[in-house]
């Protein structure tokens, strides 16, 4: 009656790999002794996400619909699975760091117990960590990897929720300021909820229009039948459902709480592995299936582009944490990433595509690397944060401040940093279509941001430092564990490298730009 | 029979959720609201299925219930933590995070 799905092992594999470690994490969470179970998952998530980088590598060149086309494991698919999988290794070296914070870990000792009281008082100090979010990770990684390959609406709203779900629930974890951080958990999840539920209900009108939600299916339905009201209805909410994945402006409210409340590697793993997989399946959504109807989207997204990045540069200017400032930086670079998405042509071909997984991936490394940054600064009460912390840093700790000037001047995409490579290609592409007017917008609106990253870097250099006068201690610069001194390394290279010689990444991501299905 | 009341429902109903997701104040029934947008999407999804004669949207009903109650766990667990410590599920009072 029914038969099997043909199933290729091979081209799955990534994903086996890092569901498979997910997986073993949570059995490694019930069995394992509590006292050596840190290094354990550690190592078990390490093992997967770099599992899956290697397989995503090694499947490089091929495309092909499996799993009875509910999945297209495609150039563009790979690309960014191996773009995935490479930044959630780093955010999880983060999420390991025990060095810096005389409390051990950036994640709470038991997160039952309730923040506070006595007992979690007694606990702050304590090196239990809760290392599930080892396993949470995992799972989260694993359903961004899904998402950027679902050729299916259903598989892609699953995916959307497993990665979802992990995230809502470690950005609650924060060991410090618990407050902030349970909040930012119950804001992401509300908005978040309420966002796929609007993903979900524009599948059921597309289903309704087309009869599938296969998306080859619907692109031949679009070709066939032309678009009726209910199939752009549906297509409208599905992108609403993406775009707030990607925190693009409109959509943008939770960002800068969540950011700023959810425990800094976490923020990190958010900013950059959700931003790949949101834009990857945006991608997938609109050119794969709803290409033929390009003229009615295009609008759209050109309107949703310009908001978004003035919304993220102007606000980001009266900031004054630095966490909320990337959060706001994160808002101008969705816009930027939206032109590179308008840069490509009707049937996927312009160099829009290439450019914009090149963004991500140099973006998620940058913003990564800043992060991390910003868990070395600390004064007692945990990560010092505030602008006026920063004020002097340059003449205490000159490599820190070196290192958080590369990755600012890359976010603001000065030249001779992987930032400006990307902004080219990404704006470039988007002139090849004619979009020229949105790129004037962009680079206005760079040009903006560049003026708070600059900010930063003039009064970590030509301030006098922070609480001297005072009497009062300023922030101290923490010396990293070996884990973010790797992080910071592979980051730090990246961006200049990819700034220098991008040529060789640039071509890769030419040569992977393709969708199948 | 005419399929479209149905359709109409679940519209309302989806309309009904998200307007109690933006006006209500308790996390609770904030979240209740957004599971009633989900019960709407089901109803559509099963209304589409007999439409179009296809199983799929009937399947795919199953797999929102399933998804349902994976967020319902996430969102309890998450819900509850902060009530320990506030004593209360208002999301006004949650409001430490702004600008």
């Amino acid at each position: 009656m029914f038969d099997a799905p043909d199933l290729s092992f091979t081209a799955l594999a990534p994903l086996l790999f890092i569901f498979g470690a997910a997986c073993v994490g949570v059995l490694v969470e019930s069995f394992w002794p509590r006292d050596s179970r840190h290094p354990v998952q550690l190592a078990v998530a390490l093992v997967g996400a770099l599992g899956a980088l290697v397989s995503t590598l090694l499947l490089a060149g091929r495309g092909e619909v499996t799993a009875d086309g509910a999945l297209a494991v495609d150039g563009a698919g790979l690309f960014l699975q191996a773009t995935i999988a490479g930044l959630g290794a780093l955010a999880i070296l983060l999420f390991a760091e025990r060095a810096l914070d005389p409390a051990r870990s950036a994640f709470v000792a038991s997160v039952a117990v309730p923040a506070g009281s006595p007992r979690d008082r007694e606990l702050l100090t304590s090196p239990q960590v809760q290392t599930e979010v080892y396993p949470l990770a995992t799972f989260a990684i694993g359903g961004m990897m899904l998402f950027v390959t679902s050729n299916d609406l259903l598989v892609m709203f699953v995916a959307l929720e497993v990665l979802s779900l992990p995230l809502y629930l470690i950005s609650g974890m924060a060991r410090r300021r618990r407050l902030l951080s349970q909040e930012a958990a119950v804001k992401y999840f509300l908005l978040g909820a309420f966002a796929s539920a609007f993903f979900l209900y524009g599948l059921a009108l597309v289903y309704g229009a087309t009869g599938s939600v296969r998306l080859s299916d619907i692109r031949a339905a679009s070709l066939a039948e032309g678009t009726d009201v209910l199939m752009l209805l549906g297509l409208a909410l599905l992108i609403v459902g993406l775009l707030f994945k990607a925190s693009v402006a409109p959509f943008h409210t939770w960002t800068p709480d969540v950011y700023e409340g959810a425990p800094t590697p976490v923020t990190a793993f958010m900013a950059a592995c959700t931003k790949v997989a949101a834009f990857g399946a945006i991608l997938r959504v609109l050119y794969v299936a709803f290409g033929a109807a390009e003229w009615t989207w295009r609008p759209l997204i050109y309107g949703v582009a310009i908001v978004s990045m003035v919304v993220g540069s102007v606000l980001a200017l009266t900031q004054t944490d630095l966490k909320r400032m990337l959060a706001y930086s994160s808002i101008a670079h969705a816009g930027f990433l939206l032109t590179g998405v308008l840069g490509l042509g009707a049937d996927g071909e312009g160099s829009g595509l290439a450019a914009t997984m090149f963004y991500l991936l140099v973006y998620g490394l940058t913003t990564i690397g800043a992060f991390a940054v910003l868990t070395l600064v600390r004064d007692g009460d945990g990560e010092a944060g505030h602008l006026s912390q920063w004020a002097g840093l340059a003449a205490r700790s000159p490599l820190v401040a070196a290192v958080m000037t590369l990755f600012l001047l890359a976010l603001a995409g000065i030249p001779l940093t992987s930032g400006f490579t990307g902004k080219f290609a990404v704006f470039r592409a988007a002139v090849e279509e004619g979009a020229w007017p949105l790129v004037l917008v962009a680079v206005l609106a760079s040009a903006v941001a560049a003026f708070f990253y600059l900010r930063v870097i003039v009064l970590m250099y030509f301030s006098a430092p922070a609480g001297g006068a005072d009497g009062e201690r300023g922030p101290t610069v923490g010396v990293p564990g070996l884990p973010t001194t790797v992080v910071l390394a592979i980051t730090a290279t990246a961006t200049l490298a990819l700034g220098i010689v991008p040529g060789s990444v640039l071509d890769l991501a030419e040569q992977a730009a393709r969708f199948v299905g | 029979m005419t399929l479209s009341y149905y359709l109409v429902l679940a519209a309302i109903l989806f309309t009904i959720g998200a307007v109690g997701v933006l006006v209500r104040r308790n996390a609770i029934v904030v979240f209740m609201c957004v599971e009633l947008m989900l019960n709407a999407v089901n109803l559509t999804l099963i209304t589409f299925a007999r439409s179009t004669g296809t199983v799929d949207g009937q399947i795919m009903a199953l797999f929102v219930m399933v998804v349902a109650a994976a967020e319902v766990v996430v969102g309890l667990a998450i819900i509850m933590s902060i009530y320990r410590t506030r004593r209360s599920a208002s999301i006004d009072d949650a409001n430490l995070l702004k600008y």
